[in-house]
């Protein structure tokens, strides 16, 4: 669990696009961009990291509405999407744009929105639709500064507990969180991938500065690239269940105008997808859900941990944070301190086996961040003793970035 | 049960365990599905190739009942939902069925913009004048100095004509008739579903139980009633005297005309973007 793992799943997907061979024939128009796509080290952009992720991953249908810092997303896909024969399209606001993209999700698509703090705000309600219809989407959020409009150009890391808990009713959340312009594309592809594998809505936070920074990055070729379709249903109509409780949670998907005929509703629902007052199946459909992520957290649970061997404290953080604690840390190596970086990838479902490890094996844990202390409370949750002095927060809400200096002094406090 | 003589209807609906329905006796719902599915038989069209879509309400109910692929959205967002649908597989006929809550109210943003896209969905308004499902709550439609729970001395807000707004935003082709004209409501859904663009029916509605028991209407039959007697045809208008016209519910085809339609134009950019290797 402690270490960076890109490995596949224990059950590999039934359906899985065909790898590119060296001479491959394409069939498609997005198969042939993809095929030719110049493969060099390039200058890039984190919201074009996404956006070049996106369309890696077979993304064909995007609704949105700009919105800075996101807005780059947009209009990169508006660009290319034409050219692939897939669906760009600029709605009315953001939740025609949640809706618009679960909705041609059912009609078979792959869909994706961006947005920032305001916009994912406005989505929540659709998010919950489409956590309780299971149907696959993703929602990128380009993270700013505080409540309403706040700061739309700078880094803030305000949306962690929003993107676990921002849709009301209980809903399980699969959400990642990137550290540089190379892993926002490939969560980009994990996210998309991971929304199809489990039929959820998957998150994807970036930071501000992440979003715009631009970065040497060279992005792999297209046969390095897995990508994860649904599961198409095999059984005729009539044998069909839209929620189908015997696949491992994870059930196929049939998709509109291929016969099926199937019925989704908001409402809780049976296995069918028809509406149910009976207590019984409302709670197998909520206990489904929360399944659906609990027993497959190995599979979704990814974390870096970066010089942790020996270490007697650990720093704790996710995104751009993260590169400024292992600055620090290489400082404070050089100067003889054993600190070590646990660092999620995915922050929901939270790491809590690594998290315990972690808070067994170091004495202090540092834990940095850009809000006002998001994950220092599910560090807190995690420690016996609440009151112990041991897990230093360091927050700043202000627009500015927390600097290598910063958890350098913190880590020198307690060494 | 064996003696219930097979209606066209029956071909459509779901069977296993969906009914009873929902709605209260007196309903206009029951007769605007019968209207559609009518439409819908006499058209021969392919079930598979039919999406009903609905928000939230009572007239949102209709898609569980119907052997459609069915999506049953949130509250005021069924247009949005069907956008989706419709721009990804353009060849699928949309039906949005929605109430005047829903589609004016909560989803008046979805509902300007689709028509002005005019992006080819069939939008069903039944205007009950009220929130029924919620329990009497006054609407847009709610015509000045009615009744609701939440109007206990009278609306002092106007009322929307819901027809001139979707014209206004640029809805193609608008109709507007009453769960009286039967006939007439089943030829304007066809009308509609074979008008290439966006498409709306506004169909007065009568909610008994709820808006005609707060508003003294009497039941259900005296509500048919007030339809049939005060309302005119278009065709009328112009030979009438303008004060037996106003007030009056004016039914028919209030505006069909061929504009671009958004799937359509938005497969001529892609040929065009795909054509030109991505020059802009």
């Amino acid at each position: 669990m402690l270490k960076k793992t890109k490995t596949a799943t224990p059950k590999a997907p039934k359906t899985k696009k065909p790898v590119v061979n060296p001479a491959p024939k394409p069939e498609t128009k997005l198969e042939e961009l993809q095929a030719t796509r110049e493969r060099r080290t390039v200058i890039m952009q984190g919201n074009e990291a996404v956006a070049y992720g996106a369309l890696d991953a077979g993304v064909d249908f995007f609704a949105g509405y700009p919105i800075t810092p996101s807005t780059e997303i947009a209009e990169i896909l508006a660009a290319e999407l034409p050219k692939r024969g897939g669906v760009f399209v600029q709605m009315e606001d953001e939740i025609a744009s949640i809706c618009a993209i679960t909705g041609a999700s059912l009609a078979g698509a792959k869909s994706l929105t961006a947005t920032s703090g305001p916009g994912f705000s406005l989505m929540q309600e659709g998010i919950g639709f489409a956590k309780i219809t299971e149907t696959p989407c993703v929602v990128v959020n380009v993270q700013r500064l505080g409540p309403s409009t706040g700061m739309p150009t700078s880094p803030a890391q305000g949306d962690i507990m929003q993107a676990r808990w921002g849709s009301h009713g209980d809903a399980p959340a699969i959400v990642l969180y990137p550290a540089s312009v190379k892993e926002s594309y490939e969560l980009t592809i994990r996210a998309i991938n991971l929304a199809e594998k489990y039929r959820t809505c998957v998150i994807l936070l970036l930071d501000e500065v992440l979003g715009h920074m631009r970065e040497s990055v060279r992005l792999p070729d297209m046969a390095n690239v897995r990508i994860i379709n649904r599961i198409k249903p095999t059984v005729p109509p009539h044998w069909y269940k839209h929620y189908d409780e015997n696949q491992k949670y994870l059930s196929p998907l049939a998709s509109y105008g291929e016969g099926y005929r199937f019925h989704v509703t908001g409402l809780t629902h049976d296995a069918h997808g028809f509406p149910t007052n009976k207590s019984n199946e409302a709670a197998e459909m909520m206990d489904r859900l929360r399944r659906k992520i609990k027993y497959n957290i190995r599979d979704l649970v990814q974390i870096e941990s970066h010089e942790m061997e020996g270490a007697k404290i650990a720093i704790f953080t996710a995104g751009i944070t993260a590169r400024a604690a292992k600055a620090a840390i290489a400082m404070a190596r050089y100067e003889g301190i054993p600190v070590g970086l646990l660092r999620p990838l995915t922050i929901w479902p939270f790491p809590d086996d690594a998290v315990r490890k972690m808070l067994r094996d170091v004495d202090y844990v540092i834990v940095p961040e850009l809000n006002q202390g998001q994950m220092l409370n599910e560090i807190q949750r995690l420690t016996k003793d609440k009151s112990d002095g041991n897990i230093l927060p360091i927050q700043r809400v202000n627009g500015q970035l927390i600097t290598p200096n910063d958890i350098l002094r913190k880590i020198k406090e307690v060494s | 049960m064996a003696n219930i003589p097979q209606r066209i209807i029956h071909e459509y609906l779901r069977h296993d365990k969906k009914f009873p329905h929902v709605w209260c006796s007196g309903c206009s719902n029951g007769i605007v599905l019968g209207a559609i599915i009518r439409a819908i038989a006499s058209m021969n069209l392919d079930r598979d190739d039919i999406v009903m879509v609905s928000g939230i309400g009572c007239s949102s109910r209709m898609p569980v009942y119907v052997d459609f692929n069915t999506l049953h959205t949130l509250h005021g967002r069924s247009i949005a939902y069907a956008t989706g649908v419709k721009l990804h597989k353009p060849h699928l006929k949309v039906i949005v069925v929605t109430g005047d809550g829903d589609c004016t109210a909560i989803g008046g943003n979805h509902l300007i913009h689709a028509a002005r896209r005019n992006i080819d969905l069939k939008v069903i308004l039944i205007n009950n004048n009220i929130y029924g499902m919620t329990g009497g709550q006054c609407s847009p439609t709610t015509p000045h100095d009615a009744i609701a729970t939440t109007a206990p001395y009278g609306n002092i807000e106007p009322d929307f004509n819901i027809c001139n707004l979707a014209m206004g935003a640029g809805a193609s082709f608008v109709a507007r008739t009453t769960a009286f004209h039967v006939q007439e409501m089943q030829n304007y859904v066809k009308d509609a579903m074979e008008h290439p663009g966006f498409s709306l029916i506004e169909v007065i509605s009568a909610c008994p139980v709820i808006y005609g028991r707060l508003n003294k209407k009497g039941g259900a039959p005296q509500m048919m009633k007030e339809f049939r007697d005060n309302s005119i045809p278009l065709t009328a208008v112009d030979k009438l005297p303008p004060e037996k016209v106003e007030g009056k519910i004016i039914r028919g085809i209030l505006r069909k005309e061929i504009r671009p339609e958004f799937c359509a134009a938005y497969a001529s950019l892609v040929q065009r973007v795909q054509a030109s290797g991505g020059e802009q």
